[in-house]
């Protein structure tokens, strides 16, 4: 096999590659004018878009894998709309913790992320797309504020663009520090300017989402993929990746125990143990003892488990566990499982947005009875309550699946990991009572989770 | 109520009430300047209501005054016509919003998971320990440190991760905190 060429990240490495002069010499925006050139002659419609991106197999790079062309679908035709204008939604939110591959598309490459919403708009109908990027990331959003500007000052977005007919305006909103508001619902309430409470589905964004009309949330890296499919063709998009359902160039996110923690860009579906090479291995030569495939919200893997590992949707899912942001954390053999497992409940304990009783109530809850086993302070029965209360927690129990993926670690860790959590329990020799294996609700979880991350 | 020696001073000299939302008041009244106000009015046109300007008007208010306080909270709502208490709402629900005067650098140690394995929690309790025993948000004696606590800065491949205000900062590990310290000014 030829070595990958990067898609994404080809332009990462040039000076000043933020700037429009440099994308533009770089065949940037060609694809824009093509569409925008072709919509009086009828050569270019929204449904040839559409069709395109169906046909090259995007799924969401947000979590979920969800088709994106056939996410789009979902809108309404305009006789049935009232109306009401279409939103498209960038979700720059990025705060699953492990992820930081949205953060350097924007940071190294805006107009790349510019040029596929500008398209996307195109194909939704949509006169005003938002990217809603997370409050911390302040010199992200200048450098996509700056790329906007640009834009409007070339006559790439504002009223009748390049006297096509076709009116878009971009703007960036920052939001303010809280991890629910990725959940697509919560950020529309967000943007509304509310609480970042997530919605009661359905109705669903498309149909009634930001200001009550028609709304597609979608993923930076997703959106920035459509510029390439337009590019260059859906037959070259659909055949990098392992099968026609896994396609496409994809960013992994390396951190933990590797000895070169970053974003790497290889197609989607590269095995594990490739992906880890490219990262430079484990840290020090140690052996693996876990991996988080997908962000802390994903089920633990052992190092058996991940051996012929492919990294994407389905090859994950088969493992029991989500591809989700592509957040790889590593954990070597000198990783305290327990301690691990406390800190990720820690993070969901925090972000709970407060809504629903089992999330609320049993986000800490679970904290601090991981905390007290760590502590030495653990009762023999904590495990089994601990899984006892996990498993009133999800399972649609609540309106997001939030709560879902606040117990995948948790019933993963305990799961595949149970000696560390007993040696912690001070009379763990003497267990007298079974716990039942929770490994079918890891599965069902796992699925949930998947599907929920979508609309 | 109103007129008390105990009356915060928003309540007197007939300005609205602010409710019972339990925001720390500043002392004085507080309203935008003209540069603020001039990007106040170019944010309205960006969204089709009101409310939605609210977040990006917070963090202009936050840039004017530092933090957010009753007063901030008041102005925001009379500018936007929403209810002091419902801004007080969003204000409290997102973490980035000050509460509380901060320190001229606000120390943010990401605790999440990637950091944790690099050892973030002992970097988070030497930088309080190293800057005068501080307690969790509790600004230095002489006002230049807060030192607080955060979730993931999506930074993980450079941990620990810090933030400082605005900025980010890489591999800030024990060994290398005194150097990091000594380069805020
Ligand atoms: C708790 C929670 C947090 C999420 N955070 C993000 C996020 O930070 N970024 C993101 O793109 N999607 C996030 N998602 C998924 C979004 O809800 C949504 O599915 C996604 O943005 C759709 O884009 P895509 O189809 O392009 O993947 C989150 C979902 C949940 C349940
Ligand atoms: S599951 Fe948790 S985060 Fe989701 S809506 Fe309910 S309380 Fe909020
Ligand atoms: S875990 Fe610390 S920056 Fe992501």
């Amino acid at each position: 096999m030829p070595p990958y060429e990067p898609v994404l990240m080809a332009r990462f490495g040039k000076a000043d590659s933020t700037l429009l002069e440099g994308y533009r010499e770089d065949g940037g925006y060609v694809s824009w004018l093509k569409v925008l050139g072709g919509i009086s002659s009828g050569e270019w419609t929204t449904t040839k878009v559409i069709d395109m991106v169906k046909a090259a197999g995007l799924r969401g790079r947000g979590g979920a894998g969800f088709p994106t062309g056939l996410k789009w679908t979902f809108i309404p035709a305009k006789e049935k709309r009232q109306g009401k204008p279409v939103y498209l939604l960038c979700n720059a939110d990025e705060s699953e913790p492990g992820t930081f591959k949205d953060r350097l598309l924007m940071e190294k490459d805006p107009h790349q992320l510019l040029e596929g919403m500008m398209i996307s708009s195109f194909a939704l109908e949509a006169k005003h797309a938002y990217i809603y990027i997370r409050g911390e990331m302040v010199h992200c959003a200048e450098i996509l504020n700056a790329a906007v500007n640009e834009c409007y000052a070339a006559g790439l977005l504002g009223a009748n663009i390049q006297g096509s007919g076709i009116d878009l305006d971009i703007t960036v909103h920052r939001g303010a520090g809280a991890y629910i508001c990725g959940e697509e619902t919560a950020l529309i309430e967000s943007l509304e300017g509310k609480r970042g409470h997530p919605r009661i589905k359905p109705p669903f964004p498309a149909v009634s989402g930001v200001w009550a009309c028609p709304t597609i949330v979608n993923n930076v890296e997703t959106l920035a993929c459509v510029k390439h499919i337009l590019d260059r063709g859906s037959d070259w998009f659909k055949g990098i990746g392992r099968n026609e359902k896994n396609t496409g160039p994809k960013l992994y996110c390396m951190s933990g125990h590797v000895e070169k923690p970053g974003v790497y860009e290889a197609a989607m579906g590269i095995p594990f143990l490739d992906l880890l090479a490219l990262a430079g291995g484990v840290k020090g030569g140690r052996r693996i003892k876990a991996v988080i495939p997908g962000g802390a919200s994903a089920a633990m893997l052992t190092e058996a488990e991940v051996q012929n590992l492919p990294m994407d949707f389905d090859g994950v899912a088969a493992a029991k566990s989500m591809l989700g942001s592509a957040a790889i954390v590593v954990m070597d053999e000198t990783t305290d499982m327990p301690k691990a497992v406390t800190n990720i409940s820690k993070f969901f304990a925090h972000e709970s947005c407060g809504q629903c009783t089992p999330c609320r109530e049993g986000t800490p809850w679970l904290n601090k009875m991981l905390t007290r086993l760590v502590n030495g302070q653990g009762k023999r029965q904590d495990l089994d309550l601990l899984l006892q209360i996990a498993g009133q927690m999800g399972n649609g129990m609540t309106i997001c699946v939030f709560a879902d993926a606040a117990i995948a670690p948790v019933l993963s860790g305990i799961a595949k990991f149970r000696s560390e959590f007993e040696a912690y329990l001070t009379v763990a020799k003497n267990l007298d009572y079974a716990l039942a294996a929770p490994e079918e609700n890891t599965l069902k979880i796992a699925d949930r989770v998947a599907e929920g991350m979508h609309s | 109520m109103s007129g008390g020696p105990n009356t915060p001073v928003s309540e007197q000299a007939g300005n609205p009430r602010v409710g019972e939302h339990g925001a720390l008041s500043c002392g004085h009244e507080l309203s935008f300047s003209p540069d603020a106000r001039k990007e106040f009015e170019r944010l309205l046109t960006r969204y089709p209501t009101k409310m939605a300007a609210l977040l990006p008007v917070l963090w202009l208010a936050q840039k004017e005054w530092g933090w957010i306080s009753r007063e901030a909270v008041d102005h925001v709502a009379s500018i936007l016509d929403l209810s002091p208490a419902f801004v007080w709402g969003v204000v409290t629900f997102y973490t980035m919003y000050n509460r509380t005067p901060v320190g001229k650098h606000l120390i943010q140690v990401c605790t999440s998971i990637s950091c944790h394995l690099a050892g973030a929690e002992e970097v988070l309790t030497e930088c309080r320990r190293k800057l005068g025993d501080l307690k969790p948000g509790e600004t230095s004696a002489d006002g230049r440190y807060t030192v607080i606590s955060v979730e993931c800065l999506a930074q993980c491949d450079k941990a620990p991760a810090v933030m400082v205000n605005d900025d980010d900062y890489a591999l800030v590990t024990n060994d290398k905190l005194d150097a990091f310290l000594g380069s805020l000014k």
